[in-house]
């Protein structure tokens, strides 16, 4: 993934009894704490996307799913803090205001205050972004709502929970499109947001099964103790399809490659 | 042996998930969490996790300020905390906290103050299920992190 010189609002949580000593290291028990990094100007080449969300949770989500796409995250938690960021908080356009690079905005729908839609519109509406790409993101899947989006000029509409291929399918997008940017003098990175800290090496405590051990789980381990049902491996669970496949009513199950929802008003060809 | 231990312990988490996601408490999106950790973010599920105990557990408490307050009208507030309830605990795949959330959001939209209350209790309970069900997770996993790290610096056979 490489250095982040992404901004974010993100909160540190707290580390309590998972600061133990770094186990993929060398033997020597206490690792070196990694510096937070400084903020580092915007890289032209790297894609750049401001996110907008009101949700801690998942702003803390679709940056991380943003950043194993190799994308530069800067992350917001309202519509007007991103028009703060693009600049585009006051009716004055400012000659001397650096023009921002912005590859991607991708914000949620329901947001109090601003919703995404409101969002959106502005940054049609503006001529320095009106050719940047915006995502909306919305937990419902209510037709009206999409379709209003996409008549506006959106470039997408995912649900959420927006999944990792979600967001490599747009990132393939930013990659092949001839994006056309505003004019790319970099700029500071504003310094009112929390800056990201990297948490120091530490064990990893994932239970996925491709991981390198020691947590992986062990496909021989079964129980006999487990419910009247007959029982799942854990390994099959973990690494084919859901079990559980009732989904509410309202809402669709976002596959993004099946989607005739998303597939409409894309401007370049589906790449995956 | 110090082995040993370890894979009852990974037993002890597979039969844990197993049954969380067997009684619909989890869904797969809690995978895609996994999917998220790395090396660079090691810590990403844990991290993502606390966060959300820490805003569900404000939501909640500021829910039941709200509808214990007798002369209580805001109903369109309470919907508001909903929408971040439902949102999160989808994000994190606590999908019966979400469905319970679902439901009370319901009765708010309705303006249904019993059903509310019976909804916060209803919430309330699912996210205590929940976090206590994942504090197991995160302690086995220590456990199990501790014994490697004994195995891996050598501290024998005991």
């Amino acid at each position: 993934m490489g250095r982040d010189g992404g901004v974010s609002c993100l909160r540190r949580a707290e580390m309590n009894m998972m600061s133990v000593g770094g186990i993929e290291s060398t033997p020597a028990p206490a690792p070196a704490p990694a510096p937070a990094p400084a903020p580092a100007p915007l890289d032209l080449d790297e894609v750049h996307v401001l996110a907008v969300d009101d949700s801690l949770v998942d702003r803390i989500v679709i940056e991380r799913l943003l950043r194993i796409t190799s994308c530069k995250v800067t992350a917001v938690d309202s519509g007007w803090r991103a028009l703060e960021f693009l600049g585009l908080d006051n009716d004055k356009a400012s000659a001397q205001l650096d023009r921002l690079k912005v590859d991607l905005i991708i914000t949620d729908y329901c947001m109090p205050g601003m919703t995404g839609y409101e969002l959106l519109k502005k940054i049609k509406e503006s001529s320095n972004f009106r050719e940047v790409p915006v995502v909306i993101m919305s937990s419902e899947n209510v037709l009206t709502r999409i379709d209003r989006c996409l008549e506006e000029g959106a470039q997408d509409f995912l649900l959420k929970p927006v999944k990792l291929a979600d967001v490599k399918r747009l990132r393939s997008h930013l990659a092949t499109k001839d994006v056309k940017l505003s004019n790319g003098n970099k700029r500071k990175l504003p310094e009112d947001s929390d800056s990201v800290i990297i948490t120091p090496p530490s064990p990893s405590l994932t239970i996925s099964t491709e991981s390198s051990p020691p947590l992986t789980i062990s496909p021989d381990s079964s129980d006999s103790s487990s419910s009247s049902s007959p029982p799942l491996s854990p390994v099959e669970m973990f690494s084919s399809s859901p079990i559980d496949n009732d989904e509410d009513d309202d809402v669709l199950t976002s596959s993004p490659e099946e989607s005739p929802i998303r597939r409409q008003k894309m401007r370049s060809p589906g790449l995956d | 042996m110090l082995g040993l231990g370890v894979d009852r312990l990974q037993a002890d988490i597979n039969r844990l998930l197993a049954s969380l996601f067997h009684q619909g408490v989890l869904d797969e999106h809690f995978l895609q969490l996994q999917q998220l950790q790395d090396e660079t973010s090691p810590n990403f599920v844990y991290d993502v996790i606390n966060i959300y105990f820490d805003e569900s557990e404000k939501l909640l408490r500021n829910l039941r300020l709200l509808l214990m307050d007798r002369e209580f009208s805001d109903y369109k507030k309470i919907g508001l905390h909903l929408n971040q309830l439902v949102g999160s605990s989808s994000s994190i795949g606590a999908r019966r906290v979400r469905n319970v959330c679902v439901a009370f959001r319901s009765a708010s939209e309705l303006s249904n103050r019993p059903g509310c209350l019976r909804g916060l209790e209803v919430a309330e309970h699912e996210y205590h299920y929940l976090k206590n069900m994942m504090h197991e997770l995160f302690q086995v996993l220590s456990f199990i992190l501790l014994l490697h790290m004994r195995i891996k610096l050598g501290y024998g056979r005991q």
